[in-house]
């Protein structure tokens, strides 16, 4: 009930955060509209490293106790990392066609490295899909989700590097926004974004968190239920 | 430091039978060389024949096929040990786990040393750059590129060894993480290879470095769970 109740709190939240997004707060100056598109962008990029996080921590936490709820902490924060991850791209790209001019911009490193990032995590999951056994899943789950967290601020530096050791970014960055100069409106439109869709997260990871475990559950059952009718069946043979 | 003597010695027990086993079997080399070659064709080939263009693509010609060929390379490794349960037998040896991780990862890095010599070699011939003359960064690229493949190599393989799905999760796992390597060792290369007029090769060897250190902590402390989960 508590969750529900926390799922419609979220829900009217994220509605009203993108009214005002959309709506009422004036638009950039030098950006217009599509700068707008920065408030979901912005909060979907934080949630997804946030989510991300909270793997590798959940992951480090099942191979110290294992406990499966951690896995399965572990693997809700993963499934919506990655769903905020490809929401945070599309969002990007979205503004980079009018901004820009093209909707993938190499010189831009968060684009690419997110892009990655994607890729680490949904290999994470298609490998998760692949062992049968909960807590094999879980340990070889932590471990990969561990190394693609340790993976990421290198991926991140060298994105940056990459793009040019001598060169600085001239292009628009959707930062800019948090900086002192930026009008108290979009600073306070961003927070609230961020709010928003915190809670809407919070929301989604109770959520998937009962699902998993309640996955876990079923294939017990269903494994405990072969092993019986295989026990049952033995003396008729 | 008498400890890590041992480990050591464990370390170079583990690649001289991964050593052994690869030269009476030929496996992992040969097949992977000729891969190499093959993909540095193609390259050829998608690119069309104009020189100047392949010559200034060569670099990263040569990193893809690295790291293309460098997962069969790994992926043969782990596979010597799911005969007869061999990896079973390994995960019994009363050693530290980090120890099999650095002897695997040894074997990994001597097979991507050769193998990264000789697609240098031969992207120096097919793509008509000067390699000899700016062999010593260049040396240091691949050896520094060897040593990060089979660090995570060495890794994601033994995540894939036991998975059905091991030839398609292997690259999958493997590819996005060699991201900041191959970003690094094309940078590298393509600095040695221009006689490196913005100084920026030291730059791009330490992030090399950086990398493979990190990875290779990475792998030796998280190894030893995936031999226990049989």
């Amino acid at each position: 009930m508590k969750t529900r109740i926390l799922g419609f709190v979220a829900l009217a939240s994220v509605v009203a955060a993108m009214a005002v997004a959309l709506l009422v707060v004036p638009p950039d100056q030098n950006q217009g509209d599509a700068q707008r598109i920065m408030y979901p962008h912005v909060a979907s990029a934080w949630l997804a490293y946030l989510s991300f996080g909270i793997t590798a921590l959940a992951g480090i936490g099942w191979l110290w106790k294992r406990d499966l709820r951690l896995d399965a902490v572990a693997h809700a924060a993963a499934e919506i990392g990655v769903i905020f991850t490809a929401f945070a791209i599309w969002g990007g790209m979205m503004w980079g066609r009018p901004i820009w001019g093209v909707f993938w911009q190499w010189e831009d490193p968060r684009l690419t490295t997110t892009a990655l990032l994607l890729a680490l995590y949904v290999g994470y999951l298609l490998l998760r899909r692949l062992t049968d056994d909960p807590e094999r899943r879980a340990t070889r789950a932590a471990i990969v989700g561990i190394v693609a967290a340790v993976d990421i601020p290198i991926v991140h530096f060298s994105v940056e590097w990459w793009r040019g050791l001598h060169q600085t970014a001239t292009i628009a960055s959707p930062d800019r926004v948090l900086n002192p100069a930026a009008p108290m409106a979009f600073v306070a439109t961003l927070l609230g974004t961020l709010a928003a869709f915190t809670l809407a997260w919070l929301y989604l990871m109770i959520r998937r968190y009962q699902l998993a475990r309640a996955e876990v559950a079923r294939e017990e059952a269903v494994r405990l239920d072969r092993l019986m009718s295989a026990r049952t069946a033995e003396p008729a043979r | 430091m008498n400890a890590l003597r041992v480990e050591a010695r464990i370390a170079l027990a583990v690649a001289r039978k991964d050593a052994l086993a690869e030269l009476r079997g030929r496996h992992a080399t040969v097949s992977t060389l000729f891969f190499a070659a093959v993909v540095l064709l193609l390259f050829g080939f998608a690119l069309g024949p104009d020189a100047a263009r392949l010559a200034a693509a060569a670099p990263g010609f040569l990193w893809l096929a690295v790291v293309f060929a460098g997962i069969l390379a790994v992926n043969r490794l782990h596979l010597l040990e799911t005969d007869d349960g061999a990896l079973e037998q390994l995960a019994l040896y009363p050693v530290p786990r980090r120890a099999i991780y650095a002897g695997k990862a040894l074997g990994g890095f001597a097979v991507m040393l050769i193998l990264g010599v000789l697609v240098l070699g031969a992207v120096g011939v097919l793509f008509a750059v000067d390699v000899i003359g700016a062999w010593l960064p260049l040396l240091t690229t691949v050896v520094l590129g060897a040593v990060g493949v089979a660090a995570v190599g060495t890794f994601y393989a033994g995540v894939t060894v036991r998975l059905r799905a091991r030839e398609v999760m292997l690259p999958l796992l493997m590819l996005p993480a060699l991201a900041p390597l191959l970003l690094g060792a094309v940078k590298a290369t393509s600095a040695a290879l221009a006689g490196d007029p913005f100084g920026e090769l030291g730059a791009w060897l330490q992030l090399l470095v950086a990398f493979d250190v990190i990875m290779i902590v990475a792998g030796a402390a998280t190894y030893g769970y995936l031999l226990e989960d049989g």
